[in-house]
């Protein structure tokens, strides 16, 4: 239970930082340990094989993407200087409204979720799910979606190679 | 005690909110992409919780999909970033305003 | 506290300071393998035959001055060496070194020497891997120099580059023995065929063995990979503004990722701790046995080879090496469908 508390803290925390800070590599790190609090949501959520899968797809090579691009272009700090100090609800125009928007989204959900019927508490469950049984089912009854995505990376590759070339 | 689902589905939607401020509140391409990466892992967060909570493997099968669609449009994204900033030298959404090339 | 979790704990401590003296160990079976190999002495001063360079050299290097240039993140600066080190450790917490045992009938339930026994344990291996890469790539950013950030950049486009044939070579192991824990891996190569062959996997899988290695001798950026941190080229790649005790994290981290990578070979290709003569329960000896021959065969290659081009290194990973590794899968699964129907 307090394992929970601690992940989820990370977590949370984490991605407020990430949003906040100024230095887009800070970003970068700081939502890598965000990525590490939620796999160890998902091993307590006995899922092993989406936690081991998250360190190696999302912090392992997607966050590396992030950094090389930030790097290459070595990305400047933003520009708005006099906005600096103030936290994000007091900065003027859109960015309030913006703030304000995200709050109200995340006070919405939260009142909506304890109105519900009591999702009730996590039954002791069937153990973690074996690597196995996902391979099956992603084999027999996700098939067509499988091979699907592997026509989307396939894409995905051909499609950022074209657009990062320097135009001839 | 175990946490019940409600505290899961609690905390997917705090993430979400987070991310949420993120993309409408900050100024850099790069944020804002990793602004929506936060999103997709609060909802790869709440099909897992409830893949758990009615004892199928399914949730965890749509997270596969969710990450791998996360990762090519990470992907994209980025190079477009990377054409826009070697064609404009900025990463302020705000100086791409002109349809003029 | 019941006897097994004490000796848990115990196995914990023993298995992180046996990776600290295999580090001592390396540095010097290095030099003197080094030595041999070009015909002159090597170390002999220090100690009978030089058997406390080691110790001379650790002590050297605590006693350096520390330096971070001014213009350096002075955070991440600190943090790389840190991040390098912690994942060449943790990898090594999921691989199994012998068979249960009971510590001479002094425990109720029989201890795996094992630090974790995850069931997907192949995949937590893969998984620090990739994480190592950030010590590396947050080196040379952080360092704010050119030589830092071109042998930071070099060395982790390299890393996850040959990850992916790495990964290949994994799934073909997978795929021959059914699981994804190491131990069961390692259960499955016992015994022998006709009496005299063990069931090794590198009988069955010579090319992905090839595979494996080439992989992860490209991953621990040793020679003839190793032109990311080669001395003549880039002054010293990206660990060149550190000194003293963070240069000696990241030497820690490269020579204990060397022993991941051979002890991880061991269990999925070489039988683990499986051989002849000796009872199951010493069987651990047969684990350092083949450790120390892969760890051999890293030293001798990197005094004996020349070293790949940069260019050269990534045409080879990318376009040899990843189709190789493809086909190898494929053949793999196509033998298992054929003989295991």
């Amino acid at each position: 239970m307090t394992l929970f508390y601690v992940f989820g803290a990370v977590a949370v925390v984490a991605s407020l930082l990430v949003i906040a800070q100024r230095n887009p590599i800070y970003s970068v790190l700081l939502l890598i340990a965000s990525f590490g609090a939620l796999s160890g949501l998902y091993v307590l959520l006995e899922a092993p094989f989406v936690a081991v899968i998250q360190i190696i797809v999302y912090a392992g090579a997607i966050m590396v993407l992030f950094l090389f691009v930030v790097m290459l272009l070595n990305a400047p700090h933003e520009q708005t200087e006099q906005d600096e100090r103030s936290f994000a609800l007091m900065r003027s125009g859109p960015m309030r409204f913006g703030g304000f928007l995200a709050v109200a989204l995340a006070l919405e959900l939260i009142w909506a979720l304890s109105n519900g019927r009591g999702l009730g508490v996590l039954g002791p469950g069937a153990g973690p799910a074996s690597v196995a049984s996902i391979g099956r089912s992603l084999f027999t009854d996700y098939a067509f979606a499988f091979e699907v995505t592997s026509v989307l990376i396939l894409v995905a590759m051909v499609g950022a190679v074209v657009l990062a070339r320097r135009g001839e | 005690m175990m946490p019940s689902l409600n505290e899961y589905l609690m905390l997917s939607a705090v993430l979400f909110a987070i991310g949420t401020a993120g993309v409408f509140v900050r100024r850099n391409l790069i944020t804002i992409l990793l602004s929506i990466e936060i999103m997709l892992n609060a909802v790869n967060l709440t099909f897992v919780a409830f893949g758990r909570a009615l004892g199928s493997v399914d949730g965890q099968i749509i997270v596969f999909f969710v990450m791998t669609v996360a990762a090519a449009e990470a992907a994209v994204g980025l190079a477009i970033v990377i054409s826009l900033y070697r064609h404009r030298e900025s990463l302020n959404p705000d100086s791409f305003t002109s349809l003029k090339w | 506290m019941t006897p097994l979790l004490i000796a848990q704990i115990v196995l914990t401590l023993f298995v992180f300071v046996m990776l600290l003296n295999s580090a001592a160990i390396m540095v010097y079976v290095e030099r003197k393998v080094a030595a041999m190999l070009q015909q002159r002495l090597g170390p002999y001063l220090v100690g009978p035959k030089g058997l406390l360079q080691p110790l001379a050299d650790v002590v050297k290097l605590m006693f350096k001055e520390e330096l971070r240039p001014r213009a350096a993140d002075a955070l991440l600066f600190a943090l790389a060496p840190v991040i390098s080190a912690t994942c060449a450790f943790a990898a090594f917490a999921v691989v199994p070194f012998g068979a249960q045992t009971t510590l001479f009938g002094l425990l109720n339930t029989p201890l795996r020497l094992q630090v974790a026994d995850v069931n997907v344990a192949v995949l937590v291996i893969f998984a620090i891997a990739s994480m190592s890469v950030y010590g590396i790539v947050l080196a040379g950013w952080s360092s704010n120099s050119k030589y830092s950030l071109l042998g930071g950049l070099r060395s982790s486009a390299q890393m996850i580059s040959y990850e992916l044939s790495y990964g290949l070579a994994l799934a073909s192991v997978l795929i021959l023995g059914n699981s994804l824990s190491l131990s069961d891996i390692v259960n499955r190569q016992g015994g022998s065929w006709l009496g005299l062959l063990p069931r090794w996997f590198v009988f069955v899988q010579p090319i992905g063995f090839l595979i494996y290695m080439t992989a992860g001798i490209a991953e621990t950026n040793r020679a003839p990979f190793d032109f990311p941190e080669a001395e003549q080229e880039l002054v010293a790649g990206y660990h060149t503004e550190y000194s003293s005790m963070s240069f000696a994290m990241f030497f820690l981290a490269e020579y204990i990722n060397m022993v991941t990578v051979s002890a991880v070979a061991t269990d999925l290709f070489l039988g683990g701790w499986h051989g002849p003569f000796l009872p199951e329960s010493l069987g651990w000896i047969w684990f350092l046995v083949k450790v120390a021959a892969i760890l051999f065969f890293y030293v001798w290659m990197r005094w004996t080879l020349p070293r790949y081009r940069y260019d050269q290194l990534m045409r080879f990973g990318w376009k040899i090496l990843l189709p190789v590794s493809v086909l190898n899968l494929l053949a793999t699964a196509a033998g298992v469908l054929y003989f295991r129907g």
